[in-house]
Formats: C-alpha cells, sequence, structure tokens
C-alpha cells in the first residue's frame, strides 16, 4: 500500500487565506452570527462572462481548485470528488422561492442547475477537462471526510496517482434565516475572538471553500501525509476518547504521540462537551481549534485540514488558533476531530514528511 | 482483499410495486407504474406523465411505526422502507455483527417538506421540525438509524442521475480494500416540484408515456423510488454460509467534461465508464449478455448513449434496454433500481422489453429489445448518466 500526500492546499475563508506564503500573520476580527468569506478576485481566475452566471459555491470552488492544482505543479488531476452539505444552496433557494411566488412559471434552468449538488464538482472537470473519475459526497459535517476516504483507498492501491478533494459550501440568506428560527446559527453577534467562548446555543455560520491536491508521491511542495481517516455516524460523548485512542492505536499512536489536537469547536453551548471531553484526555497536548475563524458549515473541517497542513508544513502554529500553552515548537503528529451537533464525527490523522 | 463483493439482499419500492416480487411480475407483465401526478399538486398535471408510488406519506410511517413528531422527508420514508426489505432479504438479524456502512444516493433529499413549507417555517412553528432535515445527508442518517447501523461509516453520495451507481462503486470498493465487511448500497428519491419544474425549464419532460431509443422520444417521464443492496465480503459469505443473488464484478465512472447538463454527442463519458467497468471486471464486451440501459428517452441521452454502446461493442451490441418506461426516471435512484431489475434479470434469466418503441433512430441500426426474452445470463451491465458530465457503469454477475 502506498502513502497518501498532500502535495498542495488552497483555502478561500474568511481570513486572508487565499495566499499560501502567508499563514494567518494578520486576523479579521469580525462581530457577526454570519461570516462570509473575503472574496478573491475572481475575475482573475474566470473571465468575467462566465463568472456573472456561476453560483458563489461553484465560484469558489474553481478558484481554490485551480490553486491548488497550480500549487501541486500538475496540469490536470486523475480524479475529482468533492464534498458539499447543501451546495449552491443560493441557488435553490432561487429556484423553490421563484416556483412559489410565480406560482411555476417564468422560471429559468440556470438555477436548477446549479443546485444539482455536483455542479461544483462538474464544473472544475469542465473547466480543467477531466474526463476522470468524479464523485460529490452530501453527508453534513462528514461530507469533506467522505472525499478524504475515498482518495485515500484509491491512492493507496495505485489506482490513481493524484486526486483533487475539497469541501465546498455557500451561505444562503433564507436557510440562515431559517436556521437561526431553530438556534443553529447564534441569535446574537459575537466577536471572533470570543466565539469559543460564546456559551449560547448554535454556532456563527460560514462558509469557504478549501481544496488540496492528495497523491502518492511524495514532492518538493508536499505539506503533510494522511495517515488515517475514520468517521461515525454516531457516538456517544462518553465514547469518544475512548474512539481517539482506538483510532491512534491503529496506527501504532499513543496519546502522548499527538503534537497538537485540532478541535472543531463552535462554541455551541449543547454540543461543545464532545471536544471538552476529548480535550481533558489530551491535557499535556498543545490543542487547537478554528471555528471562530471560518464559522460553523458543513464542510469547515476542510479549513481544519488545511490548518494542519500548514502547520506541519511550517511547523509553526499561530497564537489565535490555539486554546492551551504547552511548550510544543515541533510539529510531528497532529490529530483532527470534528463532529455537528452531536452526529457525523470523524478523526483525521496527520504526520510530517 | 476480498475477491469478491457478493449482492446478498435487495429491497425496493417503486411505481410497479412495494418489493422485490412485486417489481419483478410488473417488469415480465409489461406492466409500467406511469400516470398523472396526485400527490403534488402542480399547474403541470396535465402536460406531465410519473411514476408515482401509492402509499401516501402517513401510510409509509405507520410501515415503519413512527410518531406523529418524526421530521422524515419522503426520501427518507422510501429510503427506509426499501433498505429495511434488503437488510430482512438478507437474514442479517445483527447488523453489527459484521463491520457494515451504508451509503446512500439522493439528489432530492428533504427538497419536499422544504418547498412545503419555505415560507410557513417564518411563522409557524410546527413546521420547524423539517429545517434541519433538508440536506441531503438527513435521509441516510436515518435510514441508518432505522437499521441499527452505529458508529460506522455512514455516508452520502449525490452526482445528478448516477447516483446511486456511484454507491454501489463505493461500498464495493469499501469491501475489496477490506474496509468494511458488509455495506448497504442504494438511494432513494422523491418526487417534488422542485425536480418537476427544474426538468420543465429544460424543456426534457414528454407530455406523454416515454419512449427510449424511438425515434421521435419526446423526453422523460419522472419517477420516485428507492432502492438498496446488501453488498457481503467472502469472509461473511462463508462465515455465514450465505446465499448469493449475484455479484458486483466491475464497475466505472468517468466525467463527459462537456457541458452541465448535456451529454456529448458521441458519449465520450459513457464510453469511458463501460470500458472501465469492463476492464475492473477482466471482460471482454462479448461478456455482457444484456445491457440495462440509462436509456431516458430524451433526444440528447439517448443517442449519445446508443453511439457510446456501438462504441464499446461494435459489431456485436447485446441484447439491450431500458426500463425507464415502467418506472419513470427516478434520478438518484435510477442506479440502484436498475442494480435490482439486473440482478433479476440473472436470477431469473429475463431480458425485459423496452417499452413503448415504435419507431426505429435514424442515427443508428441498433435496436432495444422490444419482447420478453427468455436467454440464459452471465452478466449484466447497468448504466447511470447524470448532470455534472457523470457517468456511471455498473457489471452484475453470476460469478464471483
Amino acid at each position: 500500500m502506498k502513502n497518501v500526500y498532500i502535495n498542495s492546499i488552497a483555502s478561500i475563508s474568511a481570513q486572508k487565506t487565499l495566499d499560501n506564503t502567508s499563514f494567518l500573520d494578520a486576523i479579521e476580527d469580525y462581530e457577526t452570527n454570519v461570516l462570509p468569506v473575503i472574496n478573491p478576485n475572481y475575475k482573475e481566475y474566470i473571465p468575467p462572462a462566465a463568472a456573472r452566471r456561476m453560483a458563489k459555491g461553484i465560484k469558489m470552488g474553481v478558484v481554490a481548485s485551480k490553486i491548488a492544482i497550480q500549487e501541486s505543479g500538475l496540469d490536470n488531476v486523475d480524479a475529482i470528488i468533492t464534498g458539499t452539505g447543501m451546495g449552491c444552496v443560493r441557488d435553490s433557494e432561487k429556484f423553490v422561492s421563484a416556483i412559489i411566488d410565480n406560482d411555476e412559471q417564468y422560471l429559468t434552468p440556470t438555477s436548477f442547475i446549479q443546485s444539482t449538488h455536483n455542479t461544483v464538482g462538474g464544473q472544475i472537470a469542465l473547466e480543467l477537462q477531466c474526463k476522470g473519475y468524479n464523485f460529490t459526497y452530501v453527508h453534513a459535517s462528514t461530507s469533506f471526510e467522505s472525499t478524504l476516504i475515498d482518495a485515500k483507498l484509491q491512492l493507496e492501491l495505485d489506482e490513481e496517482k493524484n486526486i483533487l478533494i475539497g469541501g465546498v459550501d455557500e451561505l444562503g440568506e433564507h436557510t440562515t434565516e431559517i436556521q437561526k428560527l431553530v438556534h443553529l446559527v447564534k441569535a446574537e453577534a459575537v466577536k471572533t475572538s470570543e466565539v469559543l467562548d460564546s456559551k449560547t446555543k448554535g454556532a456563527v455560520f460560514g462558509e469557504g471553500a478549501n481544496f488540496f491536491v492528495l497523491s502518492n508521491e511524495k514532492q518538493a511542495t508536499t505539506y503533510a501525509e494522511v495517515v488515517a481517516i475514520k468517521t461515525y455516524n454516531t457516538l456517544a460523548e462518553t465514547e469518544v476518547l475512548q474512539e481517539a485512542i482506538h483510532f491512534l492505536n491503529a496506527s501504532n499512536l499513543n496519546i502522548e504521540d499527538v503534537d497538537v489536537l485540532i478541535l472543531g469547536n463552535n462554541g455551541d453551548v449543547d454540543f461543545d462537551a464532545f471536544y471538552t471531553t476529548l480535550a481533558e484526555g489530551f491535557k499535556n497536548t498543545q490543542q487547537a481549534s478554528y471555528k471562530h475563524l471560518c464559522g460553523e458549515f458543513n464542510t469547515a473541517s476542510s479549513f481544519g485540514f488545511w490548518l494542519a497542513s500548514k502547520v506541519l508544513k511550517t511547523q509553526t502554529l499561530p497564537e489565535v488558533v490555539k486554546t492551551n500553552n504547552t511548550d510544543t515548537t515541533s510539529f510531528k503528529t497532529i490529530l483532527l476531530y470534528n463532529q455537528y451537533r452531536g452526529e457525523n464525527h470523524s478523526f483525521t490523522l496527520l504526520k510530517q514528511c | 482483499m476480498s475477491k469478491g463483493v457478493a449482492i446478498t439482499g435487495m429491497g425496493i419500492i417503486s411505481a410497479i410495486g412495494n418489493n422485490v416480487a412485486e417489481n419483478y411480475q410488473s417488469l415480465i407483465l409489461g406492466k409500467k407504474g406511469i400516470s398523472r401526478v396526485s400527490k403534488i399538486k402542480t399547474n403541470h398535471v396535465n402536460d406531465i406523465m410519473v411514476g408515482e408510488i401509492d402509499f401516501t406519506n402517513e401510510a409509509l410511517e405507520q410501515q415503519l411505526g413512527l410518531t406523529s413528531d418524526n421530521n422524515y422527508s419522503r426520501t427518507a420514508l422510501l429510503g427506509a422502507v426499501a433498505a429495511k426489505q434488503a437488510i430482512q432479504d438478507a437474514g442479517i438479524t445483527d447488523i453489527n455483527a459484521y463491520k457494515t456502512g451504508l451509503i446512500s444516493a439522493t439528489s432530492v433529499g428533504g427538497m419536499d417538506m422544504t418547498e412545503r413549507y419555505y415560507y410557513d417555517y417564518l411563522e409557524d412553528k410546527s413546521t420547524q421540525k423539517y429545517i434541519e432535515g433538508h440536506h441531503a445527508g438527513d435521509s441516510t442518517q436515518k435510514i441508518a438509524e432505522q437499521l441499527g447501523i452505529e458508529k460506522s461509516l455512514v455516508t452520502t453520495i449525490s452526482t445528478a442521475c448516477s447516483s446511486a451507481a456511484n454507491s454501489i462503486m463505493l461500498g464495493a470498493r469499501l469491501i475489496k480494500s477490506g474496509q468494511l465487511d458488509r455495506v448497504i448500497v442504494g438511494g432513494t428519491d422523491c418526487l417534488s416540484k422542485f425536480t418537476i419544474n427544474g426538468f420543465k425549464t429544460l424543456m426534457i419532460l414528454s407530455d406523454t408515456y416515454s419512449t427510449p431509443f424511438d425515434e421521435n422520444r419526446k423526453g422523460l417521464n419522472l419517477g420516485e423510488a428507492a432502492a438498496f443492496l446488501v453488498l457481503e465480503s467472502d469472509k461473511v459469505v462463508q462465515a455465514e454460509n450465505k446465499k448469493v443473488l449475484a455479484y458486483v464484478k466491475g464497475y466505472g465512472n468517468a466525467n463527459d467534461a462537456y457541458h452541465q447538463t448535456a451529454s456529448s454527442e458521441n458519449g465520450d463519458g459513457a464510453t469511458l465508464a463501460m470500458q472501465k467497468a469492463l476492464d475492473i471486471a477482466g471482460y471482454n464486451p462479448e461478456d455482457i449478455d444484456y445491457v440495462n440501459a440509462h436509456g431516458t428517452a430524451t433526444g440528447n441521452n439517448d443517442l449519445s448513449e446508443g453511439r457510446a454502446i456501438i462504441r464499446v461493442f461494435g459489431e456485436n451490441v447485446p441484447d439491450f434496454s431500458s426500463t425507464k418506461a415502467y418506472t419513470g426516471h427516478t434520478l438518484a435512484a435510477a442506479g440502484a433500481i436498475e442494480a435490482v431489475y439486473s440482478i433479476l434479470a440473472l436470477q431469473n434469466n429475463i431480458i425485459y422489453p423496452n417499452l413503448n418503441f415504435k419507431t426505429q433512430m435514424k442515427e443508428f441500426n441498433i435496436t432495444p429489445q422490444l419482447e420478453l426474452k427468455e436467454k440464459p445470463l452471465q452478466s449484466v451491465m447497468s448504466n447511470s448518466f447524470g448532470f455534472g458530465g457523470n457517468c456511471s457503469t455498473v457489471i452484475f454477475s453470476k460469478e464471483q
């Protein structure tokens, strides 16, 4: 079985993450409950006429994929695997509201087509003229991890050499509005620096696109090795630490071998206990969190994966993500844990190359 | 690595039957399930025909023993019914006795409830229970819960109309690689105003019975359905002395990279998908005895798919037919529905007729199978193609 490497990364988020030469040097400080991305200059990557027709999710996905492929030094990839919780939800909203408002008349197909969940993966294939394998996973907070499982399987068995994976989700106005009603989105605006300790119901919602080229060959640009990935549809709070240990043991590692534990906590008072319980078991380990920077969305964990990749390559851990202070200065092994509202948990293990 | 990927159970609910036996009876009797839509209020009621399942949501909730405060979309209800049948058919009593995963496919997800309560959510608290069920993974989570699958790999694929074929493919790969011993794979989609109007704007809905591979085809009939297969490793089959219905022998996915919705003129993606599936199976084209075509009856698909079939099989195109005139096009579920039909074809050595065909297409000279045909079958190929250029082929076989 071959090893699997992260050979390039690209992130569009609410932070200045587009430029791979910087690493959370200057933090955008918001006070909000909805956190849109900092838009790249899409025209630099997509002809304006085409960009005008594209949903935001497609634009983010296309730009992130171009940056990732460019950094990998490749012209094309063998396969494209995307994850998205809601797809291009603004187009879904547009089409549903048009059906209702206009009583099923005067509809145009564009928003229907773009509401198809694999529209981002399909559009990237079109842009790249990539006729290879093309899958889209849409399973809530493990949508991105499903792409990772799939890509890892193919690369380990050497079925493909280079695979583009990515997580992408966009904010939609109506969806956010109704999610506020049921307390998925926080009722109040919260400062970025205070999100993780807000202790109120719901999360600050965000959006973004994080894309990566995974390969079974290491090269100069390589960020890290993907050692293991596992998802769980259910897991009780009392089982999380035990599962983390099982998961590490399967790779012949123990708690002490983990240099950084990266958690997906979002400041939701009802569900952060999953993370605090796990964190207690890693008391002596350096810990970090990221959802105060990018917001919560179904594929927010792909930002965590981006963060871990950067830490392992640059051997630096930005202060803004640290949630405790150990004297760790060498980062060899990173464990990521994420879940959303008590469901769809994942552990991901990355190693320095 | 496990050599074979055995299919040991299947379940289905569609417009032509509420279980496997009823579906098979309809198939061999040439009985289609296409009618005017009755459960969705749409202005297009007289312009379209659909494949609708008789049961109301309430009846399905009752079958599943759900209380009235449940927040199941119709997609989840249909999926749970079909998946439970599959588990029962495979004789599984303890689902967690082996490493068991679930891979479902859907394109509609919880859209039926979203479109019903879109503005009501803002006013009426009683409707708000459906808000969390909008995303496509929700139906899969609910099916997993219905089956008792815990702490395992559960995921959802959405690649439009090839989705369920892709869930079969991923399931097979997870078993072959030894990551899982057993995977429940399939798909579910209900009818919705969203898809009716969406396909309407694309002008690919027929106003009458769909006629796959007919020169004068006018477009597709939408349908709703769910189907699931139980895939098991050699280890489980041996340990449990399981009866094997058929094997997943080959699979391939490729992208047409031509257009967001239309297929390329010569079916590049479809050709690649079929060739990859043959390669994985270690088969030559002549090893395929029957092709269950995607055959949606749109002008574009049937021409592109027909040409791709000729590219793959040359002068010796095997018997082929589309079963979409029976069920309607069930979108993300179609690959699973037609997997069940392909396995039934193998089990019974039967090829189903391509209903409603009258006139030979002028672009090529291949003609679908028009009458029910008995013939010894060893291997069946099933095609599923979708928006975003997504092309998938799965090969089912009697041999391991």
